[in-house]
């Protein structure tokens, strides 16, 4: 017996001492090879009693089965050790800059994430979106609209006209969004709700003015809406668009050939420091014209007066965008300056909605 | 429109603060643009009086004053010759700030004597260009009063901005009577008594017009005043004029000023003793020419309104008079005109000759015909008081044009257009406060209009009347009715193309820029725009004549701009209108890109992971096909096609299209002739879709339908083909994929190489073929067939050979 447990020791301390891979494998071959030492030791077996060798034949196998788990664990721990070694030659420079992708580095115009913005406030009043061409005729941009030849207002357009045709007319760009009030009330019966944002032009070009820029008009036709009902959409789109919960507006009289009566609408504001805080304070901005679309605009399109009522209005987008994202320079919009667009513009992934918050 | 406020309160008798009378203005359609009060630079200047004045012991032009305050005796060096014992002045104390030599004055010595404050000029006040002398105040200025006090200038300006429906308040009565109708105060009578004359005039007045030319000018009324005296107006009617920024003439001038703005009620003064024979208005002959007050000479047309007399031109009508004819302080007989002007004629006059006066402007919005002779008693009255002399008996041509006009108004519209609940009696008191009257029985009235308001016709404009006297911010607030349940989506087709373009393309990278929709028009040209009806009749320069036929050359122009700031990688892009031709139909909606430089989708410029290669026209084919992808086509679908247009590298470019017939855009590198006429250097690639162009999606079913999946592996094999160099890459994969299209699943390139190894004129393309078993694993015998079948196909097709 004395003889397997010396054997048992000699070959324990031989695994342990195994320096790594292949002399682990010497001390297998030399243990549990056929020609090993404990293998040498089975030979032995056929010159026993039965009854001796049933208890030599365990213990030997009890051997096996202990040398063998010692040298499946030491093998475990060389092969970690192995990897652990390759592994730490493998460092890399974590501190590398990486490119991070075209996300990043689209943008959406402010003018574009602003109407998006607009379309989403309306879109929840039940307002849709209509649209029509920038060059427009003298009728859809001001006859229709109750601006005559020769009316004063006219000259306050600074229109920019196109070559006279042999019929004497002679085609436009649109001044205001307003002519769309025209084309959609011409197309459509009531009621009607709609906003119709897009390009706009006045042959005018300073500081505060470009020659093209951004308006959206509002139209609501029908038997009921009166000027109560104006009050209330551009208050709480105001609320919604500046994303406060209340706004210091007014409104105050004045006057436009196609509305009547009509408004001119101011929010209060207060300047701190560069910037401007919107909804309160003692100063006012004018945002926006509107009133009651004047009756004869509505005989020009042959609806009713006397049935049908409602209100229009006009806002600049341009502005707007300027108000609430600070930005000070109108003509700075459309210069298609990659530093002003990368600095001001928003991701593709910045969707505005309502249950998520507009600019957020 | 300005006025001061003493001005205003000979009209209107209030105890308002300022403050009030200018929120209300505001709030009731006279908006207020400016308020200037002169007073305040003038803070701390009082009335002096000079006690004593002394040669300076070492300057010959300066004298030692001593002045008292009233509470304080000062010494004074002053340089002013007219300075002397007695008399009375501004005086600027130290510390004060004097305007017209920038300078705060501060204790000091002058050739060694001390002075204590100055005692000024008009020039130092800014008040005029007067430096002759110091200001010297009448006996009366009470010595320690203000300054601003005594010179008259405590009157704080008022400008405000009228709309074009308010002449009656270009002249200050008829902003009095809106301020007394909102409850500021009371409208002061205002009776202009008649004139009697002492004799007839001698100057025949005429209107020689055809019928129905006659409203160019309506009535002509006419007096002569004889024998005054011209000179310059008193002070205070100076001082109105040159405080809202009229320079004073002469009296006669002036008085005709005074009256445009205090009444709206424009008036010329001829000089009788330079007119020969009977003066007329009528229309202009072709050839006539005058020289007009304003130093111009105007030559008149056939279509504008004159006065004339029987030797030459006058004047303008309503626009402006001749520098012949004018009034000079020499001038001793006048003829006052008084007239109404049509407002048409007016306007189309003054835009012709680009003419802008005070007449004009009246004229052109409609004075109140019924004050055209109360104003030439007003003038004649206010002549004889200035200026002495005997007036005649008026001489009338015609007759004012009939103002009259009823309007039948239910009361009930009020409330109906506005939601303001107003008693009847309320409604009444405003409009009668604004000089309407109301007669009958409710609920429809009738409603007369005064002369003055040529702008209200009608129910709706009395509505507004109500309204804005009444005050809009009494109107409530009322929330409009809403659909029942959540709100449908609103956009159209087209609107939601562009709004995913547009994220779609920020997506990958690209900025988008809003650039203008008018170009110079050679760069029009360049993208077969610049026809002449896109061309604008009076463009703010020639750089942006022509209506763009296309987004692309805002774009490169862009791209030129940033490479001279220094990026020279960038990526833009544009989504919206271009020209066809000036109809509606001819606009259309495009979306845009380009990428210069090395801005590609996964980055630009150097890095050490490998600098970034120019973007070429695969870049720009990614770009357009993956946002046609997103916007719903099958990228399968679409054929590539070459013949771009001329903008873009004969050879490097391609046609995007759907079918034969519908071309949804174009892409590839632009031609180096297209850069260079935009000043680019190096390379541009871009892309054009029309939106417009892409067919309407079917309504499908929200369901996706069920995914076919296979569970059997996948096979992949390869095939390198030798080509002719001009095979299309395209042709080579369709041939492979119809070898079985039930099998094939995907056919990739994975290699195009040319150069060592493969002949001249060929090159070699290599491809992968995956197929995807359906039912059953494929044998090696059925996996052959089908690569016999590609190599088949593929040969047949392109004329190639299988690569050993």
């Amino acid at each position: 017996m004395s003889d397997l447990k010396t054997l048992e020791t000699e070959l324990l301390a031989a695994v342990e001492a195994a320096a790594d891979l292949s002399a682990l494998e010497e001390v297998r071959v030399r243990a549990l090879g056929k020609k090993g030492q404990v293998s040498g030791l089975m030979k032995g077996l056929g010159d026993m009693a039965p009854e001796e060798r049933k208890s030599y034949g365990q213990n030997i196998n009890g051997l096996k089965e202990r040398i063998g788990e010692a040298l499946g664990e030491r093998r475990a721990g060389l092969e970690a050790e192995d990897m652990a070694q390759r592994l730490a030659s493998e460092q890399a420079d974590i501190s590398l800059p990486v490119r991070v992708g075209p996300l990043a580095e689209g943008r959406v115009h402010p003018v574009s994430q602003v109407m998006d913005e607009i379309a989403e406030i309306f879109g929840d009043m039940g307002f849709s979106i209509a649209e029509g061409p920038d060059i427009e005729t003298d009728e859809n941009n001001f006859t229709a609209l109750n601006i005559p030849p020769e009316h004063p207002a006219r000259q306050e357009h600074d229109t920019f006209y196109f070559g006279g045709q042999p019929d004497g007319s002679r085609a436009l760009l649109r001044t205001h969004t307003s002519p769309v009030q025209i084309r959609t009330m011409r197309k459509e019966k009531p009621p009607i709700r709609i906003i119709a944002p897009g390009r706009v032009y006045r042959c005018d070009s300073d500081q505060t003015h470009t020659p093209m820029f951004h308006q959206v008009e509002g139209l609501v036709i029908d038997e009921e809406t009166h000027l109560g009902h104006l009050k209330w959409v551009l208050e709480e789109f105001c609320k919604a668009f500046f994303e406060v919960d209340a706004i210091k507006m007014r409104f105050r009289a004045s006057h436009f050939p196609f509305t009547e009566p009509s408004l001119e609408v101011d929010i209060g504001y207060a300047k701190v420091g560069d910037e401007l805080r919107i909804g309160q304070g003692e100063e006012w901005l004018e945002i926006l014209g509107c009133g009651m679309v004047h009756p004869n605009v509505l005989a020009n399109v042959d609806l009713d007066p006397n049935v049908y009522q409602g209100f229009a209005f006009g806002v600049g987008i341009d502005r707007l965008a300027m108000l609430k994202y600070g930005m000070p320079d109108l003509r700075a919009f459309f210069a298609a300056d990659l530093a002003w667009l990368k600095h001001y513009g928003f991701s593709s992934l910045n969707v505005p909605t309502l249950s998520g918050g507009l600019s957020s | 429109m300005k006025f001061t406020l003493a001005w205003l309160k000979d009209h209107l008798e209030t105890d308002a603060p300022l403050d009030e009378i200018l929120d209300t203005l505001t709030m009731i359609g006279l908006e207020v643009e400016d308020v200037a009060d002169p007073a305040a630079s003038l803070a701390g200047y009082v009335v002096a009086e000079v006690v004593s004045a002394e040669k300076h012991p070492d300057a010959d032009k300066l004298q030692v004053c001593r002045v008292t305050t009233g509470k304080e005796e000062l010494q004074v060096v002053c340089g002013a010759p007219n300075a002397r014992a007695g008399m009375k002045g501004v005086f600027a104390p130290v510390g004060a700030y004097v305007p017209g030599i920038d300078l705060t004055l501060k204790k000091v010595k002058i050739r060694g004597v001390e002075s204590n404050g100055m005692l000024c000029s008009e020039r130092e006040l800014e008040l005029s260009d007067e430096h002759t002398g110091i200001i010297e105040l009448s006996d009366q200025a009470k010595v320690g009063v203000s300054a601003a006090d005594a010179l008259g200038l405590d009157d704080p300006v008022i400008d405000i901005a009228i709309t074009p429906n308010r002449p009656d308040c270009l002249g200050v009565r008829g902003v009095a009577r809106d301020l007394a109708a909102a409850g500021l105060g009371t409208l002061k009578d205002d009776t202009v008594k008649a004139i009697e004359g002492s004799f007839e005039s001698p100057i025949g007045i005429e209107l020689r017009f055809d019928a129905d030319e006659a409203d160019a000018c309506p009535v002509f009324a006419g007096r002569l005043v004889r024998n005054i005296k011209n000179g310059p107006s008193p002070d205070w009617l100076q001082q109105r004029l040159k405080a809202i920024g009229l320079r004073p003439i002469n009296a006669l001038v002036d008085i005709t000023n005074y009256i445009s703005y205090d009444r709206g009620r424009p008036l010329h003064v001829y000089d009788a003793d330079k007119l020969s024979g009977t003066v007329c208005a009528r229309l202009g002959k072709k050839g006539e020419s005058f020289l007009a007050l304003d130093g111009n000479e105007y030559e008149v047309t056939e279509r504008m309104c004159v006065i004339a007399d029987d030797a030459q031109v006058l004047g303008l009508g309503g626009v402006m008079g001749g520098e012949a004819t004018g009034c000079t302080e020499a001038t001793k007989n006048v003829l006052i005109e008084s007239a109404y002007f049509s407002p048409l004629r007016t306007a189309a006059t003054g835009r012709a000759l680009n003419i802008l006066s005070d007449a004009r402007y009246r004229f052109e919005r409609g004075v109140d015909p019924a004050f055209v002779l109360p104003g030439l008693d007003m003038a004649s009255a206010m002549v004889i008081e200035l200026c002495g002399g005997e007036v005649s008996e008026p001489t009338l041509a015609g007759a004012p044009p009939e103002a009259e006009r009823v309007i039948e108004f239910d009361l009930s519209e009020v409330a109906r257009l506005t939601g303001l609940e107003l008693g009847e009696k309320r409604i009444k008191q405003v409009l009668g406060a604004l000089g309407f009257w109301l007669s009958g029985h409710g609920p429809t009235f009738k409603v007369a209009v005064p002369p003055w308001r040529p702008d209200v016709g009608q129910a709706v404009d009395l509505v507004e009347e109500v309204m804005r006297i009444v005050g809009v911010d009494q109107v409530e607030a009322k929330a409009m009715s809403r659909a029942s349940g959540i709100a449908r989506p609103v956009l159209t087709p087209l609107q939601k193309r562009v709004r995913r373009g547009r994220r779609t393309l920020a997506g990958r990278g690209l900025v988008e820029a809003v650039t203008w929709s008018f170009i110079p028009r050679n760069e029009a040209k360049r993208f077969a725009g610049g026809g002449d009806e896109l061309e604008l009749a009076n463009p703010i320069s020639t750089e942006m004549s022509s209506m763009r036929p296309s987004l692309l050359p805002g774009l490169v122009a862009a791209v030129q701009r940033n490479h001279d700031r220094g990026h020279r990688d960038c990526a833009l892009f544009e989504i919206g209108q271009a020209y066809r031709g000036a109809k509606p139909q001819d606009q259309y909606t495009a979306a845009a890109g380009v990428r210069a430089g090395s801005a590609k989708l996964e980055g630009a410029g150097r890095d050490w992971s490998g600098a970034a290669k120019p973007a070429d026209l695969y870049d720009a084919k990614a770009d357009a096909l993956s946002l046609l992808a997103e916007l719903g086509l099958d990228a399968k679908q679409v054929q590539i096609k070459r013949l771009a247009p001329d903008w873009y590298h004969p050879g490097r470019s391609g046609v995007l299209q759907l079918g034969p017939k519908i071309v949804l855009g174009t892409f590839g590198e632009l031609h180096p002739a297209t850069l260079r006429a935009f000043g680019v250097d190096g390379s541009v690639s871009a892309f054009e879709i029309d939106l417009d162009s892409l067919p309407q999606a079917r309504r499908k079913s929200t369901s996706r339908g069920p995914l076919v999946h296979s569970d059997l592996l996948p096979v992949t094999r390869d095939f390198a083909f030798l080509l002719d160099q001009a095979v299309a890459a395209g042709d080579v994969v369709r041939a492979a994929a119809g070898a079985d299209k039930a099998l094939i699943s995907d056919v990739s390139v994975f290699d195009v190489f040319e150069g060592q190894g493969v002949a001249e004129g060929k090159k070699s393309l290599a491809i992968e073929v995956t197929l995807q078993p359906r039912d059953k694993t494929l044998t090696d015998n059925e996996i052959e067939a089908v690569a016999d079948k590609v190599v088949a196909e593929v040969v047949k097709a392109t004329g190639g050979e299988l690569r050993g």
